[in-house]
């Protein structure tokens, strides 16, 4: 049994023009130890599916049509919300984009990391070694300090009291991966952790992330923009366009022979090393509106590739291992 | 070309009728201020007893209780209390909007002047504004209406003196958002005068949160109007004003108390609605609300 | 054309309620030269002071000390009419298409705006600046149809064009180009970074590009500095740059660059 595992989410969310399919019967399954880069342009909805997971899209306006969002077995989508709001934190922790807007600014570094870590110690004791009432409380502490200086940040006791401003924002990060960690959850979902940061503190940031998956036996799903970030720091990688998974598996698999026509343009569209100026290969066309979409594939109409088969159905993901929604996958430009 | 232009701003408008539409309350808001408004202009005409509006008098019916003739009674000079109500809306409604309108302009002039000089002109003219907040508004406005004199238009600017200062710190406040906008970097960069970046990127911008506070002022501005009148320093009977209505009418409570409350009922809704109305406009305005 | 002379940039501290802040040195002594027709790079991480620069180089702001020579005239020299005729010659893209463009204005008249201020100059009539106004449109790339629309309408790679197409009204000499990708898709970015080498070779262009981005940096500069803490640490041809950086801090950033790449 897969840690998550996501089958066939349809997902809806009513805006004035009308409902938009934003998820369109997404399958995705993490296991422990694997780091799944979720990639794509603005609006593809890999957020959404970060938001999901977590249960997190606000209904309404969002509406699940369909689908099932299994944790460890369990279907989070027929959870009663208590049950769903004891998971995130233990069974599921979180880190978004902004490390500047997630810490409160009014309550010191400690204060923060001691209350998330008492109230994961409330429904999982073995977190503060079944230490209760003052105990507790100092426990806590040691452990807050623990999980700082764990996350690389340098002389972690003293830096308690800090508040967050006194920290950079890669060191802001930190703290929030510290946060997230400090349930001991079994998946991590990390929304854009590094967009604000910078290249240097980037790098660093993902090699923690790296080393934690390992040590916490954890699965992750990192969603990113950047296929540079997932090349670096995934096992595994599923791009989505326009609300499906297009193409997924293994990450040299899918980067070094990308068999999906959208997979190939993001690949052609980043100016890597010995592209000549001029050469680059953007991507013609729009994103489809997705409150009436395209009846076939939702690539279909800036595709070389398309034909009247692929405009009259969703193309399936095809292929073990790495799949592929197309119906003319291929690793060559037609 | 201007059909394209039209059509973009028929869909800003479309989306925010939208939203405003989701709100009961809002809608509620609209709905009241669309009748207020509506009596305020036809109210007089519609009046089923013109000649007590003009001041005449019909003693035999004295204090008659709401009766079918007579839907809000009469009062101590016998005239029909609705007729005085209704007509009283214009009054009322006009010296309000008087006072919002006036205040706003006096109001936006000196926040965008502060705020876009900055420096000692926006020192001097914000510690006058302070000056003027430390004196009650009430009291200012009586003292200049004793001073100009009773009636209609001495009350609407001795009250809109003591209402710019909440202008001219909001619009201050914007202005100095607004400065630091990338796009009014971007005009500066091509060399936009300091008048054109105010009068064109700044000033446009503002406009949502002013005609928010606006409506949302209007209800009050209608209520001191007609405290103005109640205390007697405002419009001076036979000219019916809803604030010299339930001043009259009070010295009658509670044996007839329908002509204390029909007018204050009156004004109630029309606050009311003026400030859902507001409230309305400002989840719809509001920047932050926005996207 | 363009010459930064051993510039400075002091903020000075605060003297507040709640605690003094000390002076803070942005620019220490960067001294720059950028060549008629070059794009030239500068890449920087936060902090480095390279939006302090840049508002030098627009003289939004005044350098501490030291020279900023455009086409050889000391801006600091110029009077406020010479100034704001300058400042026609050199025009600038924002990062971020959402913020740089008022809401209120229509595209035909972001676009006009430049042509506008600079009528004295330009000695345009109404009815020509509207034909230049779709001129440009079509030269980045996007229809005259659009003319009548309001910025809300577009999405980021279409403003990103709407900027360029501003900042190319007034015919200007050099474009400076803050971060101009960064906000936008990648397969968008390829189409900007595309569109400005073209407007570049066709227009005969001068660039100062500025991002963080070093793959972007090697795809579109011919000569790139690195600036850290407010001082130029590494300078030379892009090439040169990326294949046998000289300072630890550009190998260190060329480390951390994220490439698809496996070996």
């Amino acid at each position: 049994m897969a840690l998550l595992e996501i089958r066939d989410l349809h997902l809806a969310m009513r805006s004035f023009d009308g409902e938009a399919h934003v998820l369109n019967g997404i399958d995705l399954a993490v296991e422990r130890r694997e780091v799944w880069g979720l990639v794509g342009d603005t609006g593809c909805g890999k957020s959404l599916t970060g938001l999901s997971v977590s249960r997190l899209v606000p209904t309404p306006p969002g509406r699940f049509l369909a689908g099932e969002i299994r944790f460890e077995g369990r279907d989070l989508l027929a959870c009663p919300e208590a049950e769903v709001a004891e998971l995130r934190g233990t069974g599921i922790g979180m880190i978004f984009q902004d490390p500047t807007t997630n810490l409160n600014p009014a309550f010191s570094i400690r204060t923060q990391l001691v209350d998330v870590a008492l109230s994961a110690a409330r429904r999982d004791p073995a977190i503060l070694e079944g230490a209760r009432g003052r105990a507790a409380q100092a426990a806590a502490e040691r452990l807050a300090a623990a999980m700082l200086d764990r996350v690389g940040i340098p002389d972690a006791a003293a830096r308690l009291g800090d508040y967050p401003h006194e920290f950079s924002g890669g060191m802001r990060q930190r703290v929030l991966i510290a946060m997230a960690l400090i349930g001991r959850p079994d998946l991590l979902i990390a929304d854009e952790p590094t967009t604000a940061l910078d290249v240097s503190v980037q790098a660093q940031i993902l090699r923690l992330i790296r080393a934690m998956v390992e040590e916490f036996d954890m699965g992750v799903l990192l969603i990113t923009h950047n296929l540079g970030v997932v090349a670096q720091s995934c096992t595994h990688v599923a791009v989505m366009y326009a609300g499906n998974i297009v193409e997924s598996g293994p990450v040299r698999a899918v980067l070094t022979t990308p068999l999906h026509p959208y997979t190939r343009a993001l690949l052609q569209a980043i100016p890597t090393r010995g592209v000549v100026r001029g050469a680059l290969r953007g991507l013609a066309g729009a994103v489809p509106n997705l409150i009436a979409p395209p009846p076939g594939c939702r690539f279909a109409p800036r595709c070389p590739r398309a034909t009247d088969a692929c405009r009259a159905a969703v193309p399936p993901p095809r292929g073990e291992g790495h799949r592929v929604a197309c119906l003319h996958p291929g690793d060559r430009d037609a | 070309m201007t059909h394209a232009v039209a059509s973009a701003r028929g869909q800003a408008l479309r989306r925010g009728w939208f939203r405003f539409r989701q709100s009961g309350l809002s809608m509620l808001g609209a709905a009241l201020v669309v009748a207020v408004l509506a009596i305020a202009i036809v109210g007089p005409w519609i009046a089923p007893f013109p000649g007590h509006v003009a001041g005449g008098v019909d003693t035999a019916n004295r204090f008659l209780a709401p009766s079918l003739a007579h839907p809000f009674g009469t009062n101590e000079l016998g005239q029909d209390v609705l007729s005085l109500v209704l007509a009283g809306t214009r009054i009322s409604v006009l010296a309000g909007l008087g006072v919002v309108v006036l205040g706003t302009l006096f109001g936006t002039l000196v926040g965008a002047v502060a705020g876009f000089a900055g420096g000692w002109t926006d020192e001097v003219l914000m510690r006058l504004s302070d000056l003027k907040l430390t004196i009650p508004g009430l009291i200012l406005a009586m003292a200049v209406a004793a001073a100009l004199g009773a009636g209609l238009l001495n009350m609407v600017i001795a009250i809109a003196l003591s209402w710019w200062p909440g202008y001219a710190r909001l619009v201050r406040g914007e202005v100095l958002a607004r400065k630091e906008e990338v796009y009014v970097a971007a005009a500066r960069a091509i060399g936009a005068s300091p008048a054109r970046i105010l009068f064109r990127h700044v000033l446009p911008n503002i406009v949502s949160p002013v005609v928010v506070k606006m409506s949302l002022d209007m209800g009050f501005a209608i209520l001191t109007v007609a405290s103005l009148g109640f205390i007697g320093i405002g419009v001076r009977p036979p000219t019916p004003e809803w604030g010299t209505l339930l001043s009259v009418s009070r010295s009658y409570m509670p044996d007839f108390w329908w002509t204390a409350v029909f007018p204050g009922l009156a004004m109630f809704v029309a606050i009311f609605g003026f400030n859902l109305l507001g409230d309305g406009l400002r989840d719809v305005l509001d920047p932050r609300a926005r996207r | 054309m363009l010459e930064i002379e051993n510039v400075t940039k002091v903020y000075p501290g605060r003297q507040g309620m709640f605690g003094a802040s000390p002076p803070v040195t942005a620019l220490s002594g960067v001294s720059l030269a950028i060549a008629a027709g070059e794009s030239f790079g500068l890449v920087g991480e936060s902090g480095s002071g390279k939006t302090t620069l840049t508002r030098c180089i627009l003289r939004l702001e005044a350098p501490t000390s030291g020279h900023i020579r455009f086409d050889g005239e000391d801006f600091a020299r110029l009077t406020p009419v010479a100034l704001r005729a300058m400042r026609a010659r050199i025009q600038i893209v924002f990062q971020d298409p959402f913020a740089s463009l008022n809401p209120r204005m229509s595209v035909h008249d972001i676009v006009t705006e430049p042509m506008v201020i600079h009528r004295a100059t330009l000695g345009l009539g109404a009815r020509q600046r509207s034909a230049r106004a779709a001129e440009l449109l079509d030269l980045v790339g996007l229809g005259p149809q659009h003319l009548h629309r309001h910025p809300h309408e577009f999405s980021g790679g279409q403003r990103q064009r709407i900027c360029i197409a501003r900042a190319l009204a007034c015919q200007p000499a050099m474009v400076l180009l803050d971060e101009p990708t960064s906000a936008l898709d990648v397969s968008v970015q390829a189409q900007v970074l595309n569109l400005l080498a073209d407007l570049q070779a066709r227009l005969g262009l001068t660039y100062l590009f500025i991002s963080h981005d070093l793959g972007v940096i090697r795809y579109v500069c011919d000569r790139t500095a690195l600036i850290w803490r407010g001082q130029i640490v590494e300078e030379g041809t892009t090439e040169r740059v990326f294949d046998a950086p000289a300072s630890d801090y550009a190998r260190m950033l060329i480390a951390a660059m994220p490439e698809v790449r496996f070996d």
